[in-house]
């Protein structure tokens, strides 16, 4: 049994009685890939929130290496380890990409100038080191979205929480991205939670994946055989990725 | 470095221009600096931070009454009362900010807020007697001597003293610009739920730029009380002094650190440069600065969005923000 590095137990959240996670529990594995799928209006991103402390779950627990960390505000949750990326991408539109990436870089560093090094380093290594004197109001979109993985990586977490960083990439961008992820993962021992649609990039990171289905989990497991699950196949009917 | 070459230049010549010049324009130079310094601290809040103040004009009036009252009352100097002067107007921010920011006003609806206290407290002081109400507060005029501590004096002591403090502030947002807390301030301002997932205590980072900004503008305040020996509520704390605060900053722009001296000299020169104007023909047009102002405002909104300061930096080609 490896190390449990984040348990959500029994997170419910509801917007106006439309249960939008209904009592969802599931761990994260020190040093693994998991995936959070399921059509949209699943409930995965309101997971995230209530794990990055968007917003506080109205009932259940988040516990990161045996901390309570419910009910955190985002900052919090930041400093606390967890690192996140926005859906709809939300980058520091009037500052530099060096800049962007600085801010996120300053919660694990000591000063301003360690903060930049470290950005610098993570720009290298997202394929964005040519770009940093840049106003990020200038970046396309699949560097904006290089750009979210790269603010979220700077603050040093234990837990990167990506949320469809892969959706408008070209196919070769998103095997590049995959790449670069996967070498975070196998190095640096860096535990990833991905929410996905991109069925090729989910196949080829995840190791185990979970499955959301109008706010309920509905499978779990190994990639290979949560796709072949009738429940996940029910649910996804017409929808051609799987 | 060219920035900083024609910084020192403009520095220079500024202080040395008294030596050159007469008492008008000394007096239009010290209404330049004061509000440089006043579209500085302003600009803490709004061009850094993104947090907008229509109701700056607060701490104006409360830095101003404070040192006064206590230079009237207990004979405090005035660079000893600005301390007192400067808690006072830091806590009322702070308690605006509290109350806008844990209960998640923002924007338009905070500046509304701002508003609405700048005008509670100026009703206050309209009817609080000990301070003359709204016929007005005085301080003795005193001639023949310099105190600097005191802030008595003759105009040209009141010009180096507002020649320091704009030099300072400007100093001061320079280098708090290069803190953490400089980052978390460009952050919130560019998107708040991005920079708190990067780690930043928004609700705090918010509350420091209101104490910094509070606390800049009451020593403004204070400047005016001691230069000016008079201040009545209706024009202190009025919503036309805090509008007049923020036009320089937008028009030399907003977030920049030069915009708001630029912006401060465009606009003083033009005002007094039309009133003299008129003058000089023997028209009185009450209100003629005001609507010089606005048209002002107007073009620049309209031709240069992002202020003077940017797009005469990429002329000059000197850093952005230098």
């Amino acid at each position: 049994m490896a190390d449990v590095l984040l348990a959500a137990r029994g997170l419910s959240k509801s917007f106006r009685g439309l249960k939008a996670v209904n009592d969802v529990s599931f761990v994260v594995n020190k040093g693994e890939v998991l995936a959070l799928i399921g059509p949209n209006g699943a409930g995965k991103t309101t997971c995230f929130n209530l794990l990055a402390g968007a917003m506080p779950p109205d009932h259940g627990a988040v516990i990161l290496e045996g901390r309570d960390i419910t009910g955190f505000r985002a900052d919090q949750a930041c400093r606390a380890g967890i690192g996140r990326t926005f859906q709809v991408v939300k980058p520091f539109a009037g500052l530099s990409v060096l800049d962007n990436v600085a801010v996120g870089a300053l919660n694990a560093a000591k000063h301003v100038g360690e903060a930049k090094e470290r950005a610098r380093a993570v720009l290298d290594l997202l394929d964005l080191g040519h770009k940093v004197d840049e106003p990020a109001s200038s970046l396309t979109l699949p560097d904006r979205k290089r750009l979210e993985v790269a603010r979220a990586l700077a603050t040093g977490p234990k837990l990167l929480l990506l949320d469809e960083v892969m959706a408008g990439l070209r196919p070769t961008e998103c095997d590049r991205l995959v790449e670069i992820l996967a070498g975070l993962n196998r190095r640096d021992g860096l535990t990833i939670l991905l929410i996905e649609h991109v069925m090729r990039a989910v196949m080829k990171l995840a190791q185990r994946i979970v499955v959301l289905h109008h706010g309920e989990k509905i499978a779990e497991g190994a990639p290979e055989a949560v796709v072949r699950d009738p429940a996940v196949l029910d649910c996804y009917l017409g929808e051609a990725e799987l | 470095m060219k920035a900083r070459a024609l910084l020192g230049v403009l520095f220079a010549l500024l202080l040395i221009a008294p030596a050159a010049i007469g008492a008008y324009p000394l007096a239009v130079l010290i209404l330049i600096l004061h509000y440089a310094y006043l579209g500085i601290a302003w600009n803490v809040m709004m061009g850094f931070a993104g947090i907008l103040s229509l109701g700056h004009a607060l701490y104006v009036g409360l830095g101003a009454y404070v040192a006064a009252a206590l230079y009237a009352s207990f004979g405090l100097p005035a660079l000893l009362g600005a301390v007192p002067a400067a808690v006072v107007a830091t806590l009322a921010g702070l308690g605006i900010g509290a109350l806008g920011f844990r209960f998640r006003v923002n924007g338009v609806y905070f500046a509304l807020l701002t508003i609405a206290f700048a005008e509670f407290t100026r009703i206050l002081f309209d009817h609080m007697g000990w301070t003359g109400g709204s016929s007005g507060f005085f301080l003795p005029v005193e001639h023949g001597h310099t105190n600097l501590i005191a802030l008595r004096g003759p105009p040209i002591l009141f010009y180096y003293v507002a020649l320091g403090m704009t030099a300072a502030a400007f100093v001061a947002s320079h280098a708090l610009m290069r803190t953490r807390l400089g980052y978390a301030w460009l952050a919130i301002r560019e998107d708040a739920d991005s920079a708190a997932a990067s780690g930043v205590d928004v609700f705090r980072a918010r509350m420091a730029a209101v104490a910094v900004s509070s606390a800049l503008t009451s020593l403004g305040g204070v400047f005016y009380a001691f230069y000016y020996n008079n201040m009545y509520p209706e024009q202190i704390f009025s919503m036309a002094r805090s509008i007049e605060i923020i036009l320089a900053p937008i028009i030399g722009g907003l977030g920049t650190l030069f915009g708001p001296v630029l912006g401060s000299f465009v606009l003083t020169l033009l005002g007094e440069g039309t009133t003299s104007l008129l003058e000089h023909f023997g028209l009185a047009a009450p209100g003629a600065k005001q609507v010089i102002y606005g048209l002002a405002l107007l073009v620049i909104v309209m031709v240069r969005p992002a202020g003077l300061w940017p797009w005469l930096a990429r002329r000059l080609g000197v850093g952005r923000d230098g």
